[in-house]
């Protein structure tokens, strides 16, 4: 396909405007019961212009998770160098949607989505603004003084992007924040993701198991490789931004991309599952199993 | 619930049930819940007094009220009521303080949880009560004995709750509050203590009803000669078992308060939790 280019050529093919995001030599070790080392990642170089929307793909376990949470500042490399490149306003570097369930359950809608401009001390009315603006945008105006136990799994999510994008960052790392999510909701949900993202158009890393929502959502996917995890390909996605994100699924070239990316991704994910099936292998000694 | 699924023999009778469960309305329910203690004292009331039942040691729960109406009446009752509440007060903060402070420590902290669990562990399963005499012995016969020992009582449920509470606040708020850029005391503001909120309250229920227990036993073998424990033992080697039986009641009524207060305050703090 011409729109896959090969990894080699990632950092320099982006090197023409500024990234906002330089990844060098990155390397993530871990130590795991038994003495080994597994290594989630491998010498990851990746550059993210400024205002692109990335998003990785990549089979279970390929440490992609690794990846955004060492982006995110919740863990630390054990090579290599992330770099974002930030104004000297001091709004923050990132903010996280993370996956599953994690807004605060003892704070209202409100609280919740106010989280980081409170711990930061942005003035009061300025925080009233922002706060009341992207709730207005995910539609949770009416819901401001409720608790998370009273929303469904969809609104939940909500709040939890409106917290992200209220805090301001320089860049957005979303970590699979759909995929607990019902198709319709899921469909739904990307929609007033790009509409909100237009507003401001910020680098994002988008992290999701699903072709569809890649294609859909991003400029750019990266696919990446089996354990260790390595950048196997980059895909562009042409299509024009507003996007909607039905009359996307109706376009010849999104087939077309999708397939160009299972195809990148089969082997890996059958790789990824023989490495998971080796590690459930039964011992042969059981007493002595090391 | 699982005797009416024993009952249950056939699956047509087993439907019957069910639907029964479901259409018993919620006052129904709440009828039979106030029907039930009234049915034991009349029968306990008829029993006594038709002499079935030997007055000496059941006395007629008529005379029990009467009995707490002369103690209530005389300024008996509010003498010792003074007495022991400020006992059970002042041990409840003394001992629930530490217990949150040291419960969440050992919930954030591995060094302080590793250092300190031990110790508890080891001197949790002691009898309670088995440890009066040995607190006589340190503190003396004042009243800061009896503070001590129900601070004692208090102190473990509380801070096993309270540490379960924060050890169990899913590790996913912490990273939301590490990347938005929360303070050390911040995350504790925001995450921990809220976080521990419900099990800290479970433990302060808890704490409350063991204060009680302790403070009756200090005062029925701590030698102050008086308090509401002190006047159910008196009470029994005059042999005035009516007024041994008011007071008696007087600690059921106390206990029922006291979970009343722990509830209401409880559902106060944490407004989130869903309650049908």
């Amino acid at each position: 396909m011409s729109n896959t280019t090969a990894p080699a050529s990632a950092a320099t093919t982006t090197a023409t405007t500024d990234p906002k995001i330089r990844i060098r030599g990155l390397s993530k070790h871990f130590s795991v019961p038994g003495g080994h080392v597994v290594t989630a990642l491998d010498s990851f170089d990746l550059d993210v212009p400024q205002g692109q929307f990335l998003t990785i793909v990549g089979p279970s376990g390929c440490g992609k998770t690794t990846f955004l949470r060492m982006l995110a500042g919740l863990e630390s490399p054990s090579e290599g160098s992330i770099e974002v490149v930030g104004g000297t306003d001091g709004r923050p570097e990132n903010a996280m949607v993370f996956q599953g369930d994690s807004i605060f359950p003892w704070m209202s809608v409100w609280d919740n989505a106010a989280y980081g401009l409170t711990v930061r001390g942005v003035p009061k009315a300025q925080v009233k603004e922002t706060v009341g603006h992207y709730l207005e945008a995910t539609g949770l105006t009416k819901f401001a003084d409720a608790f998370p136990h009273q929303l469904s799994g969809g609104m939940r999510q909500r709040v939890s992007i409106a917290r992200a994008f209220a805090n301001d960052p320089e860049i957005l790392l979303m970590d699979e924040p759909f995929s607990a999510l019902d198709e319709q909701n899921k469909t739904l949900l990307q929609a007033e993701l790009l509409r909100i993202w237009d507003e401001t158009r910020k680098t994002v890393v988008f992290i999701t198991h699903s072709v569809d929502e890649a294609v859909t959502l991003s400029d750019r996917i990266m696919v990446m490789s089996a354990q260790p995890g390595r950048a196997k390909a980059f895909i562009d996605v042409p299509f024009e931004r507003p996007r909607d994100v039905l009359q996307l699924r109706h376009q010849p070239e999104y087939g077309e991309i999708v397939y160009d990316i299972w195809s990148q991704l089969k082997e890996e994910v059958e790789k990824a599952k023989q490495q998971a099936d080796a590690r459930v292998a039964p011992k042969r000694h059981g007493l002595f199993r090391r | 619930m699982t005797n009416v699924a024993e009952a249950a023999r056939t699956p047509r009778a087993a439907a019957r049930q069910v639907e029964q469960r479901r259409t018993l309305s919620r006052s129904t329910l709440r009828t039979i819940s106030i029907l039930s203690p009234l049915v034991v004292l009349v029968a306990w009331e008829a029993f006594s007094r038709a002499g079935v039942l030997d007055e000496r040691f059941f006395p007629a729960p008529t005379l029990i009220f009467q009995a707490l109406w002369v103690e209530a009446s005389s300024g008996e009752l509010w003498t010792q009521t003074q007495h022991s509440l400020t006992r059970l007060i002042v041990g409840f903060v003394i001992g629930a303080v530490p217990a949150v402070v040291i419960g969440v420590a050992m919930g954030l902290n591995r060094v302080v949880n590793a250092a300190v669990r031990p110790i508890i562990s080891a001197l949790y399963p002691v009898p309670k009560s088995a440890v009066l005499p040995l607190f006589l012995l340190f503190f003396g016969l004042g009243e800061d004995t009896i503070w001590y020992f129900v601070a004692m009582g208090v102190f473990f449920p509380v801070v096993i709750n309270t540490y379960t509470g924060v050890a169990n606040v899913s590790a996913i708020f912490y990273d939301v509050a590490e990347n938005f850029g929360a303070k050390r005391l911040t995350v504790f503001r925001t995450v921990a203590l809220p976080g521990a909120m419900p099990n800290v309250i479970t433990g302060l229920e808890l704490g409350a009803g063991m204060g009680l227990i302790m403070l009756a036993i200090a005062e029925m073998m701590g030698g102050q000669g008086n308090g509401w424990g002190f006047m159910v033992w008196n009470s029994f080697q005059l042999f005035t078992i009516e007024s041994m039986y008011a007071y008696l009641l007087v600690f059921a009524l106390v206990g029922l308060l006291l979970a009343l207060i722990v509830g209401f305050v409880g559902r106060k703090l944490t407004p989130w939790i869903s309650r049908h």
